[in-house]
């Protein structure tokens, strides 16, 4: 049951806090942060309580979740309410919780107009995303899929800033929209067709991940549904030729959604991956890890390039993104332990420095009204702390040794380079390009001649905290990941063992009759 | 053969319909009264509703030129219901109209009729009947506010082309008889068993000519949004939903039992024109500045998705088309509902260009709400009713493997969400010193604001929880072809 009020919290606290504005601006604000305190506690008593663990010896095959709720919901074709946790989803709902917190604390005096709207929407992100991580039937997993969409948009569409040269925050949302409910119908499709497969073969129609996983597939059919949850996954990551919604929908999104965006939206695609694309075809997954690694080296290099070129700050932390996201991309598929593991630690590295940099970016945006880094410059001295603390989570995005960041990319090479040796070394030069980004950054935004005299306040201790906060869980992962590492290590052996599984190899045109 | 009390009792809700509308004529005869009006009509119509529910375990019943299965049940709840609605819509759209306001209540009925006539027709003469039962009264309705020019507009052209969309159908019919030495339907069908020559099929496609101009199927769609633009609110809710619901259910019938529609070719004509439905209807809605054109493209649209159910026939066709019609009745009533409390009451021509309802939650929250998520569900997003229907429609072109439908399923949706979102954000948006309109402000307790919202309530429920529903049609299938 606590799966459950695990969604129905956030869902609840967003209508209180729509309802909580008759009473003022103060109040929607501490409903969302206790209702979100209050997940993120659910969550971490249900780690300290939980043993996710490798389970010893060979029992480790069959699917094993360490709590599970399930109940009927449309008989008619086998679909239930299925909720199930892991140590995977552990570590992504309590990455959830704390984001949202952040989240609801960097907006405190950011939004000013419809304080409670804004929570609510905010709240239902965050309950379809927990719902995401934790939904075990593939029908419930697309309904909490597409749902959070739609708070999503009306965060950035209605909230957000207007960008320069006609970039309007209404077409950053539109595009968002339209890319990932485009790209989720295509996996509707793909799972509707795995679906009708299993019923061909079975005569009975069910959504149940555990079941589907036994579908007998041919070979063609299940590159095809692979392509289509792929795409899904991809996009949402996201993946070089897919990712044209991010910049904008980062730039233009408010600090809170930018923070949701790059912490917690973009790890559903990997969650995705991870969870539905490689278990449910891991043949077809083999086949194709080499275009997909193919795919993460062009993102990496896509990233870093063009994060190079940016003017607004925002964008070049969202094509850092992209950038990051490369990496995670070739850890999936690469599909040793080592790499998968590194793959749980940078999402949650990359989740904690650059929503940390989306933060500094929003404050430093209510100091000086600009995100534009020509207007910037000599800040260093200027404003207290800030850029001591930017110095640190920049340091920690470039993956300097000492931080998450480090271990997960150190992971994800170490990982991948017995299996595809020039892989893993062309990405490494990603980690150059990474070092002149960040140092791009800080030298353009804190260094050079002060454009003016004043100094800008400092952070206040709501501000402080959160800098802090992070701060602390980035150093403390990095010196020390074993905890985090433990904990979704069984569900990472179970995805190594079908990913290993799989046949030999074949190529992609080969699975697909020669199309 | 004779009548006997089965066959009354069959036909009941029907016998309930026209009494009421008698009634109403008497009444107006002997004294106007726009609430007593108003009163019988929804009575006599609870009454039906009543009367249908409780003949449901006697169907399938057959009455000479009318079958009472569970298709004509499914169809008849749907069409009371969205009668009742309309009542409800109306009375407070007319609350301030100069003219005569209760002759339009006289006119839905007998429209009710007309569409409860044609979903249970099985011969082609009281299909015709019904059809033009339907249609007849529906011109006065849309021409109702004669004095604006736009809905004297479209009462006209809908009358114009649906008399030759008319001549189409009986053409048709007369083709299929010289063919065939059968009107009613199951001996036009026995005579088709094997593949039908030239002329019977000539004549199936200009029955489905005739029948695809009321259903606004492209390329027979020119008429929808003028019509849309041009009618009065509870007009137009009545021609986007109880209209659309007969004429839908007497084609799916046609489709179900006459192995001509199984024809490849016609299968395959039926399939373009559904492929040309999502594509034709979501592009042209894109650039519509006017809330009720755009509704008029996206059914447009949306009848190319439940035509898929057509294209296909079999295995979950008859589900699948059921449950759509049953997500986008609630939907569509929904929307238009809005659309009509904002012209409430009423006052020269509907609040219907999308600058009226900018910034409205602001003022509104309750009816944006009812609003949003109506635009929601039109979009088939998850916890809306639409998403169920549109789950159903992708599932059987899967399921059929029907791949070229499928995609246009899908770029049509991704179209549709361009403009569903555009009229969204507006709602939300503020902009001081714009032109507004605006229900009343105690909107919420008069009857058709209870509606509305319980529409509303009802599109999340269906959509969180379907099962009832599916179960529902799951009956309604049984009964059918039992």
């Amino acid at each position: 049951m606590a799966l459950v009020w695990l969604i129905l919290i956030p869902f609840i606290g967003g209508l209180l806090c729509w309802q909580g504005e008759r009473w003022g601006d103060q109040p929607p604000r501490w409903i969302a942060l206790g209702t979100m305190l209050l997940v993120l506690l659910i969550t971490l008593g249900l780690w300290w309580h939980g043993d996710y663990r490798l389970p010893a010896g060979a029992e480790a095959e069959a699917v094993s979740w360490a709590i599970e709720w399930r109940a009927v919901w449309i008989p008619r074709f086998g679909i239930e309410v299925h909720l199930a946790l892991d140590g995977l989803s552990l570590v992504l709902i309590a990455l959830t919780g704390l984001l949202g917190v952040l989240a609801v604390l960097c907006s405190w005096h950011e939004i000013g107009r419809r304080v409670g709207f804004f929570h609510l929407n905010l709240l239902w992100i965050l309950a379809g995303v927990v719902g995401v991580f934790l939904a075990i039937d593939l029908f419930l997993f697309f309904f909490f899929w597409e749902m959070m969409l739609v708070p999503m948009y009306f965060l950035i569409a209605l909230w957000g800033h207007s960008g320069s040269r006609g970039r309007t925050r209404i077409g950053a949302a539109t595009k968002f929209f339209i890319y990932t409910q485009a790209s989720g119908l295509l996996m509707l499709v793909a799972i509707l067709g795995l679906v009708f497969a299993h019923y061909n073969a079975t005569g009975e129609y069910t959504f149940s991940y555990a079941a589907l996983r036994e579908t007998p597939l041919s070979d063609e059919l299940s590159v095809w549904l692979m392509l289509g949850f792929f795409f899904a996954f991809a996009v949402k990551l996201p993946v070089v030729p897919f990712h044209g919604w991010l910049p904008d929908a980062h730039a233009q999104a408010p600090t809170a959604g930018s923070v949701d965006l790059a912490g917690i939206l973009l790890k559903t695609g990997a969650y995705g991956m991870l969870r539905f694309a490689l278990p449910l075809f891991p043949e077809a997954s083999q086949a194709f890890a080499p275009v997909a690694m193919g795919l993460g080296l062009v993102g990496i290099f896509y990233g870093a390039l063009l994060a190079c070129g940016q003017q607004d700050i925002k964008r070049l932390i969202a094509y850092t993104s992209i950038s990051h996201m490369g990496f995670v991309l070739i850890g999936i598929y690469a599909g040793t332990e080592l790499a998968l593991q590194g793959v749980v630690a940078l999402m949650v590295a990359h989740a904690f420095s650059t929503s940390a940099l989306f933060i500094i970016s929003g404050q430093i945006y209510e100091r000086l009204h600009t995100r534009d880094m020509r207007e910037m410059g000599g800040l260093w001295g200027r404003m207290g702390s800030l850029p001591g603390f930017m110095l640190c989570f920049v340091v920690a995005s470039l993956g300097m040794p000492g931080t998450v960041n480090f271990v997960g990319e150190f992971m994800i090479l170490f990982g991948s380079f017995p299996v595809v040796p020039w892989v893993a070394a062309i990405a490494s030069a990603g980690l150059v390009l990474a070092a002149i980004y960040s140092l791009l950054l800080m030298q353009r935004v804190h260094y050079g001649p002060p454009r003016g005299e004043g100094r800008f306040a400092d952070l206040d201790r709501r501000e402080y905290a959160m800098m802090l906060g992070l701060l602390a869980l980035v150093l403390l992962l990095g010196l020390f990941p074993q905890p985090l590492l433990e904990t979704s290590g069984a569900t990472m052996h179970e995805v190594q063992q079908l990913f290993s599984d799989a046949a030999a190899p074949t190529s992609i045109t080969e699975l697909m009759g020669g199309l | 053969m004779t009548l006997t009390v089965t066959h009354l009792m069959a036909l009941l809700p029907l016998i309930l319909v026209c009494a009421t509308a008698i009634a109403a004529m008497l009444g107006i005869a002997w004294r106007r009264h726009h609430a007593g009006t108003a009163a019988v009509t929804v009575m006599g119509l609870v009454l039906a509703l009543i009367s249908l529910l409780s003949i449901w375990t006697m169907a399938p019943i057959k009455v000479p030129l009318l079958v009472v299965d569970g298709l004509t049940l499914f169809a008849g709840v749907m069409i009371l219901v969205s009668s009742l609605a309309c009542t409800a819509l109306a009375y407070v759209y007319l609350e301030n109209y100069p003219g005569p306001r209760e002759e339009f209540y006289l006119l839905l009925l007998c429209a009710a009729a007309g569409g409860m006539v044609l979903a249970a027709s099985q011969h082609l003469a009281s299909l015709f009947v019904g059809l033009e039962l339907l249609s007849m009264p529906l011109y006065g309705m849309l021409a109702y506010a004669f004095p604006e020019r736009r809905s004297l507009e479209a009462g006209i052209k809908y009358f114009i082309l649906s008399a030759a969309a008319t001549a189409f159908l009986l053409f048709g019919m007369a083709l299929l008889y010289a063919q065939v030495g059968h009107l009613d339907l199951t001996g036009v069908a026995a005579s088709f068993s094997e593949r039908p020559d030239a002329w019977g099929l000539a004549g199936i496609g200009l029955l489905l000519v005739g029948l695809g101009f009321k259903l606004s199927i492209v390329p027979f769609h020119l008429w929808t949004p003028d019509v849309y633009e041009g009618a009065p609110g509870p007009a137009a809710t009545f021609l986007a939903s109880a209209s659309k619901v007969a004429v839908f259910v007497v084609l799916l019938r046609l489709v179900l039992s006459a192995p001509g529609f199984q024809d490849d070719w016609l299968r395959d004509v039926l399939a373009a024109m559904a492929l040309a439905g999502m594509l034709v209807g979501n592009l042209l809605a894109l650039v519509q500045s006017n809330l009720k054109r755009l509704l008029g493209y996206s059914s447009i649209a949306h009848f190319g998705y439940l035509l898929v159910a057509l294209v296909v026939g079999d295995g979950l066709a008859t589900e699948t088309g059921g449950v759509y019609l049953l997500t986008y009745l609630v939907t569509t009533l929904g929307a238009f509902g809005v659309v009509t409390l904002l012209s409430s009451p009423y006052s020269g021509e509907d609040a219907a260009a999308l600058h009226h309802y900018r910034g409205l939650f602001w003022r509104r929250p309750y009816l944006t709400a009812v609003l949003t998520v109506s635009l929601l569900s039109l979009a088939g997003i998850p916890f809306t009713a639409g998403f169920i229907g549109k789950f159903y429609i992708i599932a059987l072109g899967v399921e059929a493997q029907r791949w070229w439908l499928v995609g246009g399923i899908v770029v049509g949706s991704a179209i549709g969400l361009y403009y569903y979102l555009r009229v969204m954000v507006t709602l939300f948006l503020v902009e001081p010193g714009m032109q507004r309109r605006d229900a009343p402000r105690d909107w919420s307790v008069r009857a058709g604001g209870v509606v509305v919202l319980g529409l509303a309530l009802l599109i999340v429920l269906l959509g969180i929880y379907p099962a009832p529903m599916i179960e529902w049609v799951g009956v309604v299938e049984r009964i059918t072809a039992g």
